[in-house]
């Protein structure tokens, strides 16, 4: 197609004109933005979104502008986490779009609600490869849950409304709204606000609520038959808001619990039945437990191959599988479990509960006694519901993991080095139950999984799926704008931090308290480990020889730090952390031979791990 | 084994490449792909088939339904369909076999589309086999080109 001068020379003259007074679709946006309680959006402007930024400055909406597209929605996606609302992030064309992308993926591999709106060059020139153009949603159509590329400014309002109810709906993910510049910059009647509270309707489009009954009678029964039941706990859990169910659940019938790394928070760490992360770097007796119970009660998780070693024919080989998720497709996707439940796992979870309610109910002296409802009822019914599960029997299970929890305790050996798990334990101890954690990846990510107390859902907020180095300290960003009154501690490596350290520039100018720990060991220690045992310790680029000097680096951002080598300065180190009122990072000097351990190699079972010691 | 897919989807620029790029980065083997409008002006049909166990068509068909675009899946397999594909075929004829390959055209109920002085285009439309058995049988003649569109099909109305 030929591009005269004139027709983009015309698109400029329109969007130059004062646009006060008319409103356009940048403003649309803002509205829609503003009708869905967005309270904060990251964003990095550029010349496709000039619109957009003219609007925001008449906007209630707080905008946090990071040092790169990435820290961005990074930020947008630990926002969501943290909040449990919808994270919105805005990027202009072509290099900002595609700065997005590692993001939305990760975001996408989590599950995690985001929008991600992006500027796109003008609808006539679209296709043309002219000045920042990129095909953002063929490029970003793998990792999100759906997309837009809006032509016509009338679609905006609609379009707006449906990507945030995809978005949060079902099992939530990206999406991704792309609007060219015209677009923007067009006119259009202003939308009833009264319409926001009208139900979006996309025809193609459903999610599931309730689970079929006679599958969750048939779960029922099943719990109600093991002798060994293991409960199976992921982010789905966190998204449907079920760990107040869930814990109500495990005390019920004393049920022993594993997570996985999205679900850590779903029950609180140190809760005497949690027996820690199952899979590759799971605790011994998680994995046990797992390879060993012969009912395996699956909530909001997918199997995934950190968990099951890839192995799905050794996983839980002797148990009845119940697997719960919202998403029909991951049913079935790795294991075919023996009763399927598609659902919202809160949802399902009460009435599981409620079903074991009603056994009771029924076999006691008042059948004509209508079932108690459950919120109201549930905790007296259930605590007299106790004694009486007469197949299960908890003592032999339960002191058979007892025995293996004995005998294979998470440790580690205390040196006169500072060891990883004692930067853990200093924070645990200082810290304060309600901190939010977030983490980068690699060895640091699993150390504070293992070690960290987690007591509430949305405390541990980490890249699982993806595993995106860099994540880390926008992550924090993004989850001290949600919680600005709480303790958010980084736990992060001296490889991932450098990935994304621009945004201590983002911390230092919101005045964001974010502590940040720095596990140092001058090693991208996980490849290293991997390096060690996989590769007959032929170690290849994993030295991060030219290190700066973190303390002064943070210095030069305005955030103050210490350094810290010993075991004894840890605590001391945490609690000045805590005093500051703004940002402070601590440089913990750790060695590059710490390992994590347990580890399950590639290849093999996870009960075949490498214990160490 | 092969199952056809019927696809309803909503007809705007970018679907087909949704439902492509599924079936690509999960590693679903398409055979045939065909698209075409249908009553409504809103919806496309895509009636694909694909190489799979039941595990594995249970799987697209459920990633499939997670397409905001997809309004309904059916497996065609499942139920009592007449299928049908098409082929355009130019064979290679003289005069002593120009009788011989109208012979075949007319067992197989084809029609002769184009007449030239040393080929002839022949239409012919069937199930995958017939239309397999048909090529063959012209192979000997000497096939000059070949084109043949995807399956569709329909279910049978209830007797």
């Amino acid at each position: 197609m030929q591009q005269t001068p004139s027709d983009s020379s015309y698109l400029w003259d329109e969007e130059l004109q004062p646009t006060n007074h008319i409103f356009n679709g940048a403003k649309c946006v803002l509205q829609m933005l503003e009708e869905q309680g967005v309270e904060v959006i990251f964003g990095y402007p550029g010349g496709a979104v000039l619109p957009l930024y003219d609007a925001l400055r008449e906007s209630s909406i707080r905008h946090v502008l990071p040092r790169h597209e990435q820290g961005g929605v990074h930020a947008a996606d630990a926002y969501a986490r943290a909040s449990g609302k919808v994270g919105v992030c805005l990027a202009t064309s072509g290099p900002g779009a595609a700065n997005l992308v590692t993001g939305i993926a990760n975001a996408y591999m989590d599950s995690i609600p985001l929008i991600a709106i992006t500027g796109q060059v003008t609808t006539p020139l679209l296709g043309s490869d002219c000045f920042q153009e990129v095909d953002i949603t063929g490029i970003t159509m793998p990792v999100t849950k759906h997309s837009y590329l809006v032509k016509n400014v009338n679609d905006l309002p609609r379009i707006m409304r449906e990507a945030f109810y995809i978005a949060g709906t079902g099992r939530p993910g990206p999406v991704l709204i792309d609007i060219p510049r015209d677009v923007q910059a067009a006119q259009l009647p202003q939308p009833d606000p009264a319409d926001k509270d009208k139900a979006v309707s996309i025809k193609s489009y459903r999610y599931f609520g309730k689970g079929n009954a006679g599958q969750i009678e048939e779960a029922v029964k099943a719990l109600q038959a093991s002798q060994k039941p293991i409960v199976y706990a992921g982010g789905g859990i966190i998204t449907s808001g079920a760990g107040a169910v869930l814990t109500q659940l495990i005390d019920t019938l004393n049920l022993p619990i594993v997570t996985t790394l999205m679900g850590i928070g779903s029950i609180a760490t140190d809760h005497p039945n949690c027996l820690g992360m199952v899979g590759m770097h799971g605790t011994a007796t998680a994995n046990f437990a797992v390879t060993d119970c012969d009912l395996l009660l699956a909530v909001g998780v997918r199997f995934d191959d950190r968990v099951t070693s890839g192995l799905h024919h050794h996983f839980a080989t002797h148990a009845t599988i119940v697997h719960v998720d919202i998403d029909p497709a991951e049913i079935g996707k790795v294991i075919v479990p023996d009763i399927p439940i598609v659902g919202d796992a809160r949802l399902v979870l009460e009435e599981i509960l409620s079903g074991l309610q009603s056994v009771h109910v029924s076999e006691s002296a008042s059948p004509s006694s209508t079932l108690p409802s459950q919120t109201e009822n549930c905790k007296q019914t259930l605590t007299s519901l106790e004694p009486r599960i007469p197949n299960h029997e908890p003592r032999t299970w339960w002191d058979t993991i007892r025995a293996w929890q004995q005998d294979h305790p998470l440790r580690y050996e205390p040196s006169e080095r500072l060891n990883p798990q004692q930067v853990l334990e200093a924070m645990v101890k200082i810290g304060g139950s309600d901190a939010i954690v977030t983490t980068d990846v690699g060895q640091h990510q699993m150390w504070a999984a293992q070690f960290y107390r987690v007591r509430y859902p949305r405390h541990f907020i980490t890249s699982a799926g993806l595993g995106t180095m860099g994540f880390g300290l926008p992550a924090a960003i993004g989850a001290q704008l949600a919680c600005p009154d709480k303790t958010v501690f980084l736990v992060t490596g001296d490889g991932s931090l450098q990935m994304t350290i621009q945004e201590l520039a983002t911390t230092r100018q919101n005045d964001l308290p974010i502590k940040i720990i720095l596990m140092n060991n001058g090693v991208l220690g996980m490849v290293r480990q991997l390096q060690k045992y996989l590769n007959d310790e032929r170690f290849n680029q994993i030295q991060l020889q030219a290190n700066p000097d973190f303390v002064k680096v943070a210095e030069a951002y305005g955030i103050r730090g210490m350094r810290v080598e010993k075991p004894a300065e840890m605590e001391p180190a945490i609690r000045a952390a805590l005093a500051e009122n703004g940002p402070f990072l601590v440089d913990c000097l750790i060695s590059p031979d710490e390992v994590v351990l347990p580890m399950v190699p590639p290849g093999k079972a996870i009960h075949e791990m490498l214990l160490g010691g | 084994m092969l199952h056809t897919l019927a696809v309803l989807v909503e007809n705007n620029p970018g679907v087909l490449a949704r439902v492509s790029g599924l079936f690509a980065r999960r590693a679903y083997n398409i055979y045939s792909l065909t698209v075409c409008q249908t009553e409504n002006p809103d919806l496309s049909l895509m009636t694909i088939v694909v190489e799979g166990d039941t595990q594995v068509i249970q799987q697209v068909t459920k990633q499939l339904h997670k397409l905001v675009v997809v309004h309904k899946v059916t497996n065609l397999s499942n139920e009592s369909i007449v299928d049908r594909e098409l082929a355009l075929v130019r064979v290679k004829v003289r005069t002593e076999t120009r009788m011989e390959v109208l012979q075949i055209v007319d067992i197989f109920r084809g029609r002769v589309v184009d007449l030239g002085r040393s080929s002839l285009s022949i239409e012919v439309t069937g199930d995958g086999e017939k239309i397999d058995a048909f090529v063959r049988s012209m192979r000997p003649f000497g096939i000059l080109e070949l084109v043949r569109t995807g399956r569709i099909a329909i279910v049978r109305s209830e007797s």
